[in-house]
């Protein structure tokens, strides 16, 4: 028996995993997404990853960004270079995607916000 | 135009919120802000698992954020930034708001006004650290500002001191962009922060927690070089003999979060021991008729969607103000019970269905919530276990409870089962 906790939600159940065999068996769990959790964790762990990328912009030098979905948590660092990787010079809105299929993980480097599109006042 | 019904100050989620309220509800309203855009701390919380409760979505802090803004903004809602509340002064009829802003200074009047005004890091000098003053000791506040805002690095080595989100949060994020996070020490024997955020912000990462432990000196001249480790007894005090020094050029520091009520307090609002916020009613009107308080000015939150559901009620209940005799009773801190929200209600307002947010005092198992009248068991609610980081929220109906303003409420912890 395994004993691991869930990260979904801020709730944060500490979940006891059983194998047997091919089945698994989670308990411990106060929703669904505890189990699809539990088993993923088990079997091939994923995980989001939040960044920023430089920007041409004196007043406002990055852009948040993040990936649309979860990517194997192996993968993180290797993401992490190609996010390093960039400048933007375009105004991207909140959900452009920065990286397209990145990595070819089937999924995309997308910005978190409109700061380069607002109009800003002078930074202090 | 320079009169509103409902003036609010901060912009971040608490404030945004409000004002969107407050607006919906009919009422004229300006917000004042002093930074040059709205959002708050969200625009630097750049990491996912804001909005879970609210949205059912893992959103980053700038996209919780700018949901709001963007709503705040097709309402046609004014708003002042890079402006400063000098000064707040009750008149005849509401409150005067006298501020400062690059058009020079001005003064604004409103019928009811919200302080959203949210929180400040404790700072090194408010946990008794030794030693020289070299740059390299910050806030992990003020380390996410110049990482997620200004893109830059604040540290190659770097111990954290203290457990709290924004240090755990911090640790990844520092991790992830090439800084080595030799631990993360805490003075207290279990962690501060979240559990999800041990998980998955230090076990991933593989950064060590070190508990009952403190940094006790700082060494260095220009920069940090070197910190002081000790282990702690279990009333936090250092024990001889068991320093250690640790090599790092960066201090960082989550030990802590304080409301910020500066205003509040020039205004004569009673503040509350337990919260460090305002003592309010269950509509968020503190003691001061007119005035209303929401978001972590508050109380500090550990989910921005309470911060957000206290600036809605707060922003309704100042849209709907008008003046009258207010028939109050407290709710007391009885055992085991660090802070509560609201601190009292009003016997003339609508008690029946009044969202109560609580702290234990420390980790219990198998315990149950219970409230008393006047020594009368009248409400009990079980948990599987209670922990300080961890804020619990309900809906308890009180007008049931047959209370006047001699009642005495007391809410307190009990342990169901050993």
């Amino acid at each position: 028996m395994k004993e691991i906790v869930c990260i979904v939600c801020p709730n944060g159940c500490a979940l006891n995993v059983e194998q047997n065999g091919e089945t698994m068996t989670v308990s411990g769990n106060k929703c669904k997404r505890g189990e699809e959790f539990a088993v993923t964790e088990m079997t091939k762990p994923m995980r989001t990853i939040c960044s920023t990328v430089k920007t041409n912009r004196a007043d406002i030098p990055v852009l948040p960004v993040r990936v649309s979905a979860d990517i194997p948590k192996d993968k993180i660092f290797a993401v992490m270079n190609e996010i390093n990787g960039v400048t933007v010079t375009e105004p991207l809105r909140r959900g452009d995607i920065v990286i397209k299929n990145v990595l070819g993980l089937g999924v995309d480097v997308i910005a978190t916000s409109d700061v380069l599109s607002i109009n800003q006042g002078e930074m202090i | 135009m320079n009169n509103y019904d409902v003036i609010v100050i901060g912009g971040g989620p608490a404030g945004l919120a409000a004002a969107i309220q407050a607006k919906k509800d009919g009422a004229e309203v300006m917000l004042i802000e002093r930074e040059n855009r709205l959002g708050g701390i969200l625009k630097q919380c750049i990491h996912d698992g804001f909005g879970l409760v609210r949205f059912e979505e893992k959103l980053s802090g700038p996209e919780y954020a700018e949901r709001f803004i963007d709503e705040f903004n097709s309402l046609g809602i004014k708003a002042l930034t890079l402006t400063f509340v000098t000064k707040i002064a009750k008149t005849a009829d509401g409150f005067e708001i006298h501020i400062v802003n690059r058009k020079g200074t001005a003064v604004y009047n409103c019928n009811a006004l919200v302080l959203a005004t949210g929180c400040r890091e404790r700072t090194a000098k408010q946990v008794f650290i030794h030693g020289t003053r070299p740059s390299g000791v910050f806030t992990a506040g003020t380390a996410q500002h110049f990482t997620n805002l200004l893109g830059e690095l604040p540290a190659k080595k770097c111990v954290i001191l203290g457990s709290g989100d924004i240090g755990l949060i911090m640790a990844r994020r520092l991790t992830l962009e090439g800084c080595k996070v030799l631990g993360v020490y805490e003075a207290k024997p279990t962690p501060s922060g979240l559990t999800r955020n041990i998980h998955q912000c230090l076990n991933d990462y593989d950064i060590p927690l070190y508990l009952s432990h403190t940094v006790t000196r700082v060494f260095g001249d220009e920069r940090l070089e070197a910190v002081e480790i000790s282990q702690v007894d279990e009333k936090m005090r250092p024990i001889a003999g068991t320093q250690k020094t640790v090599e790092c050029d960066a201090l960082i520091l989550s030990v802590g979060l304080i409301p910020e009520n500066e205003l509040a307090e020039t205004l004569g609002v009673e503040m509350d021991s337990g919260t460090k916020g305002p003592v309010c009613d269950e509509k968020l009107m503190t003691t001061v008729d007119g005035i209303f308080s929401c978001g972590n000015a508050l109380h500090v939150n550990d989910l921005v969607d309470y911060v957000s559901e206290s600036g809605e009620t707060a922003g309704a209940a100042a849209a709907a103000y008008k003046k009258a005799k207010r028939r109050t009773v407290r709710l007391e801190r009885g055992n085991g019970i660090m802070s509560l929200v609201p601190q009292m209600l009003d016997l003339n307002g609508t008690t029946e269905a009044v969202t109560v947010y609580f702290r234990s005092s420390a980790v219990v198992n198998n315990c149950s919530l219970k409230i008393t009248v006047d020594g009368k068991d009248v409400f009990r609610k079980k948990y599987a276990f209670l922990r300080p980081p961890e804020m619990e929220r309900l809906v308890i109906d009180f007008s049931a409870f047959g209370l006047t303003p001699d009642s005495k409420i007391l809410f307190e912890t009990e342990v169901t089962e050993k």
